[in-house]
């Protein structure tokens, strides 16, 4: 057998597997269709507004759709997620609103959301760090609970194949692991970090990592957004019960640049990305769905004039965005007030009030 | 007031009292719970709360740091212990790119109510790392605020309002002071306020943490030697610093030195005496002076007495104000 998890072929043929499958209804399918058609527009709408000079920066998720989006739709509304800077299609699933995601990129803010408000943390740009943030909410998650029962919800903590070398990501299976710690490790094997291969991060599959640590490691073919949605929430429920943590391993593609300020034609070739264009998450799903019937032109006709009315208020949000005002550096640098801080801020305000401004 | 306890013992007390006052405090760090930490100032607590509320962590700085801001994003006030000085370095990432930012990245949404206990200074005739002042490193982050206290009368109080405190704080601990003994009892100032200790009309000086019994031996000597009166302030709030009492009292004296165990270069003391030159220009009748380690790594042990200042170097220093 594969040791790839595959429920849906780049062909579009169903497959089951004995221990992780889903059994989904068309209307559920139709909206995994409709999320990754959004959130590809949304990444592509983006990079278009960085060339526009709108953005400063943008890190493109396309290819990777089906993992974001099968991994978002497994959460549930008390879980809880850490993710990356690239993790705009779990965003999209937690209910965050694209702008804020274009805010942060435009630099007008660092953040742009609150993180409680969704169960999705503020992206993190140093890379790995998030994964020990993970672990810790879990524990606190197993200590709101009791030690002695259930966690009840799940934590997953997003990363990368280049992010496996950090340190702080081991950190963070020894910790799962000896804390039986309710959190789900996802990483999005995309192959590239930035110019350099997975043979520079790993001489094992990522997902065999796990059990030096103690815990299930598990590789899905990250272009199934149903397999990825099935081993996603076998994992959660494994978390909640308090079986304690797990790996998986998106096996997908970075297919744009790591980011608009990357040229990846320097590093890789082009054969490699025909043969991932292949293996594309969305047209699997959407030839599944017409060979079904499950989903129509009709259908796809409305979900792309959706995601043309999204790109429009997107764009003309993202123009609208204002320019925080000069001082707001100094606004919550301290959540108690802070000396130095009501002192500088004074000073620029007087400095910028005087004929500076 | 009462017997005289020792800091150690105070700072296993309020300990001690932070978690009983409130359930979200959680202790956590290399051997703090079934051994009571290596100078057992979380002695006692893992028996009373259980590994729901002490956690003994894998041996891995960079995890505590970086778990105890997830606990503290799920609304616990994590205490963290780094076991010394020279093991903070593995967490310096989680410090100071995600602990101290949390909150201005978020615009205000996230508050990180971590306090972190760091036993640090020398004198104690340690192995290497055992023995640092690490303490300008953080000060030049934002959004960390960095205490220390000089006796246990402060160590209790400083501690128990550092925890209620809700943005991040270093907590530095002088861990040859660990031993001294002294009354608790009320503190009138709030922890981000420095202290004058001993009042003087000759010379400003500077200090904190381990170095402030040590000013007020200068000062001791100073005085029945030379008939000269120090005044010795304990800055006590290394970031904010509350350097109003200093500028009040080189006004008067015209003359000012400052004293830490971390080197010199780019040390907090640079920043004072900046400040001091900033305010008290016209009151200066010296240049401010810096005592404290040179450009070197900490030296073994037999070193340290010529490493760290002393007494003689104080004095030395004191001189030298006056001469000009």
């Amino acid at each position: 057998m594969s040791e790839l998890l595959q429920l849906l072929t780049p062909e579009g043929q169903r497959l089951h597997h004995p221990d992780y499958d889903v059994d989904i209804s068309g209307e559920e399918l139709r909206g995994l269709y409709r999320d990754m058609v959004l959130v590809r527009r949304l990444d592509t709408e983006a990079h278009a507004l960085q060339r526009q000079g709108e953005l400063g920066l943008w890190p493109p998720l396309l290819g990777q759709e089906a993992a974001q989006i099968g991994a978002g739709r497994a959460l549930r509304p008390d879980d809880y997620a850490f993710p990356t800077y690239r993790e705009h299609g779990v965003a999209w699933t937690r209910g965050v609103d694209p702008v804020s995601l274009l805010a942060l990129f435009r630099g007008v803010t660092n953040g742009g959301y609150d993180p409680a408000d969704h169960g999705f943390a503020l992206p993190t740009i140093v890379i790995g760090d998030q994964t020990l943030h993970a672990v810790g909410y879990a524990m606190g998650v197993q200590r709101d609970a009791g030690l002695d029962s259930p966690p009840g919800s799940g934590v997953i903590s997003f990363f990368g194949d280049g992010a496996s070398s950090q340190g702080d990501v081991n950190e963070a299976f020894v910790w799962a692991a000896v804390n039986n710690a309710p959190v789900v490790f996802f990483c999005q094997n995309n192959q590239w970090a930035i110019s350099q291969p997975l043979s520079r991060q790993t001489r094992i599959p990522l997902y065999r990592r796990a059990e030096g640590f103690g815990f299930p490691g598990l590789r899905v073919d990250g272009n199934d957004v149903l397999a990825v949605l099935a081993i996603t929430r076998a994992a959660l429920d494994r978390a909640r019960r308090g079986d304690g943590p797990s790996l998986i391993e998106a096996y997908t593609y970075r297919m744009g640049a790591h980011t608009t300020s990357d040229d990846p034609t320097r590093y890789r070739v082009e054969t490699e990305l025909e043969q991932w264009r292949l293996k594309d998450p969305i047209e699997r799903v959407r030839a599944y769905l017409l060979r079904t019937g499950a989903g129509d032109r009709a259908f796809m006709d409305e979900v792309d004039q959706q995601a043309d009315d999204m790109a429009a208020r997107l764009r003309q949000a993202c123009r609208d965005l204002p320019d925080p005002a000069p001082d707001a550096m100094f606004a919550h640098v301290y959540a108690e007030p802070q000396d130095l801080v009501q002192q500088e801020q004074r000073w620029w305000r007087e400095y910028l009030g005087a004929d500076h401004g | 007031m009462g017997e005289p306890v020792t800091l150690a013992a105070a700072l296993n007390q309020a300990l001690h009292d932070a978690m009983d006052d409130d359930p979200k405090v959680l202790v956590m760090g290399e051997d703090v719970g079934r051994l009571g930490g290596v100078f057992r100032v979380t002695e006692g607590l893992h028996a009373k709360h259980t590994d729901a509320r002490v956690i003994d962590t894998p041996l891995s700085e960079s995890g505590i740091v970086g778990a105890a801001i997830g606990l503290a994003m799920r609304g616990y006030r994590p205490v963290c212990e780094i076991q010394f000085d020279g093991f903070v370095f593995p967490a310096f990432d989680q410090i100071t790119t995600q602990l101290a930012k949390m909150h201005a990245r978020s615009d205000g949404a996230t508050r990180l109510p971590v306090t972190i206990r760091i036993p640090y200074g020398g004198g104690i005739g340690a192995v290497e790392h055992h023995s640092e002042s690490p303490e300008a490193y953080f000060a030049h982050t934002a959004g960390l605020r960095i205490v220390t206290c000089s006796h246990a009368r402060d160590g209790y109080q400083m501690l128990r309002q550092a925890i209620t405190c809700d943005d991040p704080v270093i907590f530095l601990e002088p861990k040859r002071r660990y031993w001294d003994k002294a009354e608790l009892g009320d503190v009138g100032e709030g922890l981000f306020q420095s202290r004058v200790v001993r009042a003087g009309g000759d010379v400003t000086v500077v200090c904190y943490g381990p170095m402030v019994r040590t000013c007020l031996e200068v000062a001791g000597l100073a005085h029945e030697e030379d008939g000269l009166s120090l005044e010795v302030i304990d800055l006590r709030s290394l970031s904010p610093l509350d350097l109003g009492p200093v500028f009040d009292s080189v006004a008067r004296t015209g003359r000012a030195i400052v004293v830490h165990e971390a080197p010199v270069f780019g040390g907090l003391g640079a920043e004072i005496a900046s400040r001091i030159s900033e305010k008290c220009f016209f009151s200066l009748e010296a240049p401010v002076l810096r005592v404290g380690a040179p450009h070197a790594p900490y030296p073994p042990s037999k070193l340290e007495h010529h490493y760290l200042p002393d007494v003689d170097r104080i004095l030395d220093a004191v001189d030298t104000v006056r001469g000009m």
